[in-house]
């Protein structure tokens, strides 16, 4: 009897062992190389450690032995699906450093472009999440929509995503003639598209059992880890650089910051389906109003910046983009820092996830919208 | 030999007849085995190829684009490429791992496929086992291959192989519960265990028509619960995981590998002739009641096309939940069953039991 | 009594939402000719690329086989990662004068980024980006293209 007695009391105190995994670089949910260092007890998510710098590739460095002009295309590469919002930062920045006006037409159509580009980053967004999800066909319903996307950027700048279209004093070249028509035909097309969207995948119950309720991050949370553009505004984070600081044509256009202070992946994924409504009303304010006028101001051939710091943010898909650019006097910058969005959502998700299972680690990180590019530069 | 292709009685009748006449009892007995063997093996392999085939073009419909174009005309010739390439693959085993279990895993798989096929009736004549209590014996060797998942998991010696065998058995085991009871609410309806006798008994009309609510609802529930049986759809947490753990077959390559994924499509098919034979009247032609010029021009289709079109069409429904919804959790696809399904299961046998007391049906 | 109402309320809620999702992949399932894939290799004799599409660099030449490349190797100062290297000679015209033509305009297309900045920065519009895409190669020397075909010179009128 007394050995009985021992055993049970033994097996009461049975500890479950906590291990370490790792989401290793190579993986086919985190979207590029990032390795995420996971300390699970059973299914639950105790510690998530992110472990950056698989695809630094120096572009900071790289940028300190070329010239303004030439800078453009290399902010296309860090955050690819943003690549009009990044060029266009950088050449705000040096036109505001030189102090000189672009003309409207300019503004115009860089801000038209932005919104174009927002769209299509949020359609890949949303594909990439429903296959995470386990949902496979949005995947081709979101790719579809966006090629056409790509078709308009190639048809005017050349290029599908890496578009190089901005210099600093203006754009490359005008737009094509058959622009404005394309755009035209595509919001219209898309408008009959995104309800779609809403009744293949929002109002499903099986997604609202995955994303009510997880991921939580709260206001504090979220301002003190910077957590800036749609998972930020999710929490409540007001922090659109359009409706505080606006730029090109901003100004201009009357639109809705959305904020949704339920704070859970529901309400991020919400987020950017009603922004993507937004970014449709931006283009139809400004699509048929484009004024005539040059398309760039005829700079000098080698561009000085005066000495001295300049700073430039706008407002990409994914948050917050800053450019940095400290200055000598010569042609090439002394020195340019870019400050990431994704490098600072990155490091909420150790806040979100804790407590959470599995197989809820990666929805959560799929509705933070990572480029892993970005992050590493 | 007669070849009526309405009833295969007369058919299998005269090779029995003359077998009996050319070789000993015992001789033609074990022949007769042989030639059912080899005939059930020939189809499962040409279904389940024609299936893998079917599932890639209907996957690429619902996703707006063509599927495999390049191998054959039609790219029908796909599978058979995949099929070698996998042949082909060296056979890997862990250091570690038990080498008995390990290989016996895929065969039980696949054994408990065959068992079941074993009973369902095709056509008037061709159906291998006719027990009377035919479903009570399938819903008993379908449950035999979980043992095989169970085992692949164990042996493979690595803990995600592990967790994502036990989680796929414990899926298994409580979807097994769901699919009995809603068979046996036809059967309380049929009135009868043995397959040929309830496929007779929808020559008026289906049991899904005649039947009306309750066997809507118990429909529902098997089409749902099937596909979580079979690891399927959105219920495909435990192979599909594209996080930490891939499956019980991680460790597992090339032929074995195949078996796993045959037996798939095979338990695939077997869910769907279970639901076009219990629920939509297996080979029976579609008949009304009393419209008689109507069910003579329905009888013109022979009754093998008819059981395989229902069982297609089952086919195509399962297909379409897994290219629709998205992956549900474990711990959700436990909640299902043991919350929702086998509440309402329960409360639907009471309703059918009332029906065919009262004499409410058609 | 309530909770087994909201029970039942969330299962015909739950069940009419997947119908609606059911509905949505059912329209495009049941028209499926209306592909929205190209077929690549087979439709190359149909393939319009947009006249700005970037897919390599290249130097037009007319019938007679001028270009109207002069050397000044603008290009090469402007490209961000050297993929452009001039090579010039010089001659001396019948008049006396020395006169720079350009001898090789080397162009190595594997490290192109093709941003575009030569072919802005072109004063005359020598180079152009074509649109052929298709440039896999099994040897890497390939890549590295001469743009000036041979035996061709600069056209005749063309501004320094």
């Amino acid at each position: 009897m007394s050995e009985i007695r021992e055993v049970i009391v033994k097996t009461d105190r049975l500890a479950t062992d906590k291990y370490q995994v790792n989401m290793g670089p190579q993986h086919p949910s985190t979207h590029g190389v990032l390795r995420l260092l996971v300390t699970l007890e059973g299914e639950k998510v105790l510690n998530v450690q992110p472990h950056t710098g698989y695809i630094h590739s120096g572009i900071e460095k790289m940028c300190e032995a070329i010239t303004y002009p030439q800078i453009i295309h290399l902010t296309d590469r860090m955050d690819y699906l943003s690549a009009h919002m990044s060029n266009e930062a950088v050449a705000l920045c040096v036109e505001n450093a030189l102090q000189i006006e672009v003309p409207d037409r300019v503004k115009y159509i860089r801000t038209i472009m932005d919104e174009l580009t927002r769209l299509a980053s949020h359609q890949l967004w949303w594909c990439v999440y429903g296959m995470d999800l386990g949902a496979l066909t949005t995947f081709f319903y979101g790719l579809r929509d966006r090629e056409l996307i790509l078709d308009i950027f190639e048809e005017t700048c050349g290029a599908r995503m890496t578009v190089s279209y901005n210099t600093p004093g203006g754009l490359m070249f005008d737009i094509h003639p058959n622009f404005q028509k394309r755009v035209k035909d595509y919001i219209k097309y898309f408008k009959t598209k995104l309800p779609e969207y809403d009744k293949l995948l929002t109002g499903n119950v099986i997604m609202r059992e995955r994303t009510e309720g997880i991921g939580y991050l709260t206001l504090e949370d979220a301002i003190d880890f910077g957590v800036t553009g749609p998972s930020g505004r999710a929490s409540g984070f007001s922090s659109d650089v359009r409706k505080h600081q606006p730029y090109s044509a901003y100004p201009l256009v009357k639109f809705n910051e959305i904020l949704d202070h339920r704070c859970d992946s529901l309400a991020r994924y919400e987020v950017r389906i009603l922004e993507m409504w937004e970014s449709i009303s931006i283009i139809e304010q400004l699509i048929d109003n484009i004024p005539e006028g040059d398309y760039a101001l005829k700079m000098k051939g080698v561009l000085k910046l005066p000495e001295g710091e300049f700073y430039q943010r706008v407002e990409t898909a994914r948050g917050e983009f800053g450019v940095f650019i400290v200055s000598d006097g010569k042609k090439n910058p002394y020195r340019i820092k870019f400050r990431s969005p994704g490098f600072s959502n990155l490091f909420a998700l150790n806040n979100m996830a804790k407590g959470h299972k599995i197989a809820d680690l990666v929805a959560i990180m799929s509705t933070l919208d990572l480029i892993i590019p970005d992050i590493d530069r | 030999m007669a070849f009526n292709i309405y009833d295969f009685t007369t058919l299998t009748h005269d090779i029995h007849v003359g077998l009996a006449e050319s070789f000993s009892p015992f001789l033609a007995t074990t022949i007769e085995w042989v030639i059912v063997g080899v005939v059930y093996l020939l189809f499962v392999a040409l279904f389940g190829l024609f299936l893998v085939y079917a599932e890639r073009k209907v996957c690429a419909a619902f996703q707006q684009r063509l599927g495999p174009t390049r191998v054959g005309p039609w790219g029908i010739f796909q599978t058979i490429a995949d099929f070698i390439k996998l042949l082909m693959k060296e056979l890997i085993m862990p250091r570690k791992a038990d080498w008995f279990l390990y290989n016996l895993a895929p065969f039980i798989v696949i054994i408990a496929s065959f068992l079941a096929i074993a009973v369902l009736p095709f056509a008037p004549g061709l159906q291998a086992l006719d027990f009377d209590i035919g479903v009570f014996y399938l819903t008993a060797v379908s449950s035999v291959g979980v043992i095989g998942i169970l085992l692949a998991g164990w042996s493979s010696n690595n803990k995600f192989s592990l967790i994502g065998a036990m989680r796929s058995g414990a899926q298994i085991l409580s979807y097994e519960l769901s699919v009995s009871l809603s068979l046996l609410t036809m059967v309380v309806f049929a009135g009868t265990m043995q397959f040929s006798a309830i496929v007779e008994g929808q020559r008026d009309a289906w049991f899904i028509f005649s039947g009306h609510i309750p066997a809507i609802i118990a429909f529902v529930i098997f089409l749902i619960a099937g596909t979580a049986e079979t690891n399927r759809g959105p219920f495909d947490l435990a192979e599909a995981e594209s996080e930490l753990v891939a499956g019980f077959h991680t460790e597992y390559s090339g032929i074995k590998f195949a078996m796993f994924f045959l037996a798939e499509y095979i338990n695939l098919f077997i869910v769907s002739a279970v639901a076009a034979t219990v629920f939509l009247g297996g080979w029976m032609p579609l008949h009304f009641g009393n419209f008689e010029s109507f069910n003579h021009v329905m009888d013109f289709i022979p009754p093998v096309i008819w059981f395989f079109m229902k069982v297609l069409t089952v086919i195509f429904i399962i297909m379409w939940f897994k290219w629709t919804f998205p992956r549900l959790r474990v711990d959700q696809i436990l909640t299902l069953e043991w919350k929702y399904l086998l509440p309402i299961n329960l409360v639907n046998i009471l309703l059918m039991a009332l029906v065919v007391l009262t004499k409410f049906h058609f | 009594m309530k909770s087994f109402i909201e029970y039942i309320v969330s299962i015909f809620k739950g069940v009419w939402t997947l119908l609606i999702g059911m509905k949505v992949t059912g329209k495009y399932v049941f028209t499926p000719w209306k592909h929205v894939t190209h077929q690549y290799p087979e439709n190359r004799d149909t393939l319009v690329m947009f006249e700005r599409f970037r897919g390599e660099v290249i130097m037009p030449h007319d019938a007679n086989n001028e270009h109207k490349c002069t050397g000044c190797g603008i290009c090469e100062l402007n490209c961000p990662n050297g993929s452009i290297e001039i090579i010039t000679k010089s001659i001396v015209t019948p008049e006396g004068k020395k006169k720079r033509l350009i001898d090789q305009h080397i162009y190595h297309l594997g490290m192109c980024t093709l941003c575009n900045l030569c072919v802005k920065a072109c004063p005359t519009g020598a180079i152009v980006m074509g649109q052929n895409f298709e440039h896999a190669v099994w040897d890497r020397a390939k890549l590295t293209k001469v743009l000036n075909q041979p035996g061709s010179k600069i056209s005749e009128g063309v501004k320094e």
